[in-house]
């Protein structure tokens, strides 16, 4: 029985890190209506920045401060050059040009820092926690525990930026009509602006978090891949969504592989998530905490 | 050209206790009324009465909670899109539900797509029955665009034409299944008056040349009074008046509901 | 001045409904079919006709595939791949395991396979749209990839799946020059794009589009929504096993399912989208581009490199090729979504104008 809870909390641990990387999508989707699919590749142009500035020799802080930069301004030259062409597009067609952007990302990335792994040390070490394997003798790292306390506290202060400034006032104005939000004089372009930096700067812990966990190498780029099944389960727009959708998906997949993947053949990690949201999808379509919509005729 | 001139029959289509309701909010509650062969129906009433939600619930776009739909004597709780078209009926929307991707002539061939019953396998290779249904329904679907008056712009994306001109297209593509009933939400709205008065010929020259049923949402009283032959008042999701024009002209609650009574 | 339809009556509905109809048109459709089938095979060397010309044809078709789904009924798909990989592996199998079967009879086969399989991952768009669905697909993506891998029996028991295509024989005639391939795939893409382009100017075509572009009114009509988005999956999926199936017996021989990765559904869905979504014209005009471009890219590189005395570093061309593609992708969804199929055509008004401007 402690086998299972140790799988149960490893994977719910791992589920926190895939609600940070839904996250962002979350964000974006709901300022903007766009399914930004270059969200993984942000993480992983992010984490290769990060560890580019560090590798330099800068102090941790200013790299971080600078990977900070370069995120807002690549948010920004996206605003301009991918999203500003397509308002009013349909919302698959934004879809689809985040899919280019993503290339442009994964390639640009590349091209900068060059394509080799790396490794990242954040000075928290991927280790058992004593006493908690004392009393109970299950193993849970002290990594996981630091960066779901870091993914709480981030989601928390996002929700409450959400839910509580005039700022994210304005953007759920901007995720309902971008016509209507216009109309009544909210800047779009600013909206959009700020929210692909927010997007950004968790894109970056993101990045940090996962590349000190497994080397920043362009694996990272499928971290978009783990977190869309979490936006299916959770639904598109409800961060709280994210965060179970991450959690019920993280621990479902280790539990899975771990009691069902060996009469398979195992490595059934990369698909089950993705048939789990399905099923899901067919009893529920619009998520676990998204909004039912009445289509009027 | 008057009312007068047309022969009603016999009931066709009769709503019985129809209630219908989103989440906590009713639509419509507990009405019934009928419609003959060969008449104009109208359905009035001020903004958010129910009257599209009416014709949704006769051809089956939404499912009634309660109550009862007898369409040629055949009763049923609801109907399903795919029944009320086999079975005859066609409509239009209040805001433009054309194929905006398409040409107007192929909006207007999609009208027809239930008649066709060339295998996907024959069409794939353009023989046979295929072919010969194409060219059969395209002379039927001219027809209707010379019929019409819309021959210039049979090629042109829809997306491109004016709204006006958009509303008649409408029309040819709900013509081109020739139904025996007609359900129109609105077919004048925003339109001038020359346009109104085009939309009204095709509609009373539909109903004569073809004997079609015309059920008919429309805000012009002008227009209603002129072209219909009975009359249903819709407030607040309930029915308050039913009747000939002149009966409902004359009806208190009709009057009340759109002047206004002072409390 | 050439290209003038004036004077070209249409005095029945029958010519008015061809898919060139105008006379001009014909006569270069005419001319490009002789020219690839006659004049291609016996002037291009083996580098042109195994490696662009063949491939070409087979994503060309693969692209049709995608856009009946995506173009026509509307319903994004990133699992292409997937169902490419269902053809492939059924074609060999049925090869491998039905002793004498003709090669067409399980290329048919292969594609109707792929059409079930399709049929089943579409389960999902019944209930989801859009983006939604868009990730439904990558569930097959991932799980068919998974299965060829896991389970050995389809690829008889190789190692990490890797199966190698049987020869292609007709009627005892082996077909193994790169021209012979060349010739059997053009002749299998031209007759299914064909069919697709009969298929979608026929009420199919219509239901589809109509589903697409608004389907409470295409469900009023009397079209039924699950059918119609159920046979735009089918037979888009059947495109794609065929165009799978040729991938492996005509072009590469031996392939793995890893090799059908969500890279390469991404590759067909740009071609769509370059090419122009809703046009089976487009589907070839955007295969053609994306199969060449890199080729360009790679050709140009080191007359530039040595034009200008640089040192581009490793991995500079991959990951150009992928800023370019990426950028490509923005750039026409925001400047021209209906593609090089838009331009071509635009193209084609002007020059019935010339020399007048209006």
């Amino acid at each position: 029985m402690s086998f299972f809870f140790e799988v149960l909390i490893g994977g719910l641990l791992s589920g926190v890190m895939y609600s940070l990387v839904a996250l962002g999508f979350v964000l974006i989707y709901k300022a903007s209506g766009v399914f930004n699919f270059a969200q993984g590749a942000m993480v992983f142009f992010a984490a290769l920045t990060f560890v580019g500035f560090l590798e330099m020799g800068v102090w941790f802080w200013f790299a971080f401060a600078l990977t900070l930069g370069a995120m807002v301004v690549l948010g920004l030259a996206t605003e301009r050059i991918v999203l500003r062409p397509l308002v009013n597009q349909p919302q698959i067609s934004l879809f689809m040009a985040t899919i280019g952007l993503t290339f442009v990302l994964e390639g640009l990335a590349q091209l900068l820092w060059g394509s080799q792994p790396h490794g990242l040390d954040i000075g928290i070490q991927d280790e058992p926690l004593g006493w908690i394997s004392d009393a109970t003798g299950m193993n849970i790292s002290k990594f996981d525990l630091a960066a779901a306390g870091i993914a709480a506290a981030l989601v928390t202060s996002l929700a409450l930026f959400f839910s509580r400034t005039r700022i994210g006032r304005a953007l759920r104005a901007v995720a309902d009509d971008h016509q209507a939000a216009l109309a009544v004089g909210i800047p779009l372009q600013q909206i959009w602006g700020i929210v692909w930096t927010v997007a950004g700067f968790v894109a970056l812990v993101a990045g940090m978090l996962w590349g000190a966990r497994n080397g920043v190498q362009f694996a990272l780029t499928f971290l978009a891949l783990k977190a869309l099944p979490v936006l299916i389960l959770g639904g598109f727009e409800s961060i709280p969504g994210a965060i179970v959708g991450g959690l019920i998906i993280g621990a479902s997949e280790k539990l899975a592989e771990v009691y069902l993947g060996p009469y398979v053949g195992g490595g059934i990690e990369g698909w089950f998530p993705y048939v789990l949201a399905l099923l899901f999808l067919l009893v529920r379509p619009e998520g676990l905490f998204g909004e039912k919509h009445i289509d009027r005729v | 050209m008057t009312a007068t001139t047309r022969r009603a029959g016999d009931v066709i289509l009769k709503l019985d206790n129809i209630s219908l309701s989103f989440g906590g909010v009713k639509a419509l509650t507990d009405i019934s009324f009928d419609v003959r062969e060969h008449e104009v129906r109208a359905i009035i009433g001020p903004n958010g009465a129910g009257k599209s939600s009416m014709l949704n619930v006769i051809n089956g776009v939404y499912h009634p909670q309660a109550g009862t739909i007898t369409f040629r004597g055949e009763v049923r709780r609801d109907m399903n899109p795919h029944r009320a078209a086999a079975s005859g009926i066609a409509r239009t929307f209040q805001n433009i539900a054309l194929f905006r991707g398409m040409s107007v002539l192929d909006n207007i061939m999609t009208g027809r797509n239930l008649k066709m019953k060339a295998h996907f396998l024959e069409q794939a290779i353009w023989f046979g029955r295929a072919r010969r249904e194409e060219l059969e329904h395209r002379a039927k679907v001219e027809e209707i665009i010379d019929f019409l008056e819309i021959q210039h712009i049979r090629k042109t994306p829809v997306g491109r034409l004016p709204y006006g001109l958009q509303k008649r297209v409408e029309l040819a593509r709900a013509l081109a299944a020739e139904p025996s009933m007609l359900l129109l939400d609105e077919p004048m709205a925003g339109m001038n008056v020359e346009e109104k008065q085009d939309m009204c010929r095709f509609v009373l020259d539909v109903n004569e040349q073809y004997g079609t049923t015309i059920v008919l949402i429309e805000h012009d009283m002008g227009v209603v009074m002129d072209i219909s032959d009975r009359v249903v008042v819709l407030d607040y999701g309930k029915k308050i008046g039913d009747g000939t024009p002149d009966e409902v002209r004359s009806n208190k609650t009709v009057i009340d509901a759109y002047l206004g009574v002072a409390h | 001045m050439l290209y003038r339809e004036a004077g070209q009556f249409k005095a029945s509905y029958a010519e008015d409904q061809q898919i060139f109809a105008i006379r001009q048109d014909r006569i270069a459709v005419g001319a490009l079919l002789v020219f690839a089938f006659v004049v291609v095979p016996l002037v291009a060397n083996q580098y042109w006709l195994s490696a662009i010309l063949t491939p070409l044809l087979i994503f060309a078709l693969a692209a049709i595939g995608l856009n009946i789904l995506t173009g026509y009924a509307g319903q994004l798909s990133l699992g292409t791949a997937a169902f490419m990989a269902v053809g492939a592996f059924a074609a060999y199998n049925f090869v491998l395991r039905v002793p004498g079967i003709p090669i067409l009879v399980a290329f048919v086969l292969a594609g109707i396979c792929a059409a079930l399989v399709g049929i089943l991952f579409g389960l999902p768009s019944l209930r989801i749209k859009g983006f939604y669905l868009a990730v439904a697909t990558l569930a097959a993506q991932f799980f068919v990839v998974w299965a060829l891998t896991k389970f050995g029996w389809f690829s008889n028991n190789s190692s990490s799946g890797v199966i190698s295509a049987q020869k292609i024989e007709i009627l005892g005639y082996t077909v193994d020059t790169p021209a012979g391939k060349y010739l059997f795939t053009l002749t299998i893409v031209a007759v299914l794009a064909l069919a697709a382009k009969n298929l979608v100017r026929s009420s199919t075509g219509r239901a589809w589009m109509a589903v697409r572009d608004m389907d409470v009114a295409a469900s009023v009509i009397g079209i039924r929504l699950m059918q119609t988005k159920l046979s735009a999956f089918a037979i888009s999926s059947a495109y794609c096993g065929v165009a799978g199936a040729l991938y492996a017996f005509a072009y590469l021989g031996t392939v793995e399912p890893e090799g059908f990765n969500l890279d390469m559904s991404f590759r067909v869905l740009f071609m769509v989208i370059i090419g122009g979504v809703g046009s089976i014209l487009g589907s070839f005009l955007g295969a053609a581009f994306i199969v060449l471009l890199p080729i360009f890219l790679n050709t140009a590189a080191p007359l530039i490199e040595h034009g200008l005395g640089l040192q581009m570093p490793p991995g500079f061309m991959s990951n150009l090729e992928l800023i370019v593609f990426g950028a490509l992708i923005v750039f026409f969804l925001a400047v021209e979504p209906h593609g090089l199929a838009r331009l071509w055509q635009i193209g084609k008004e002007k020059l019935r104008l010339w020399p007048f401007p209006h």
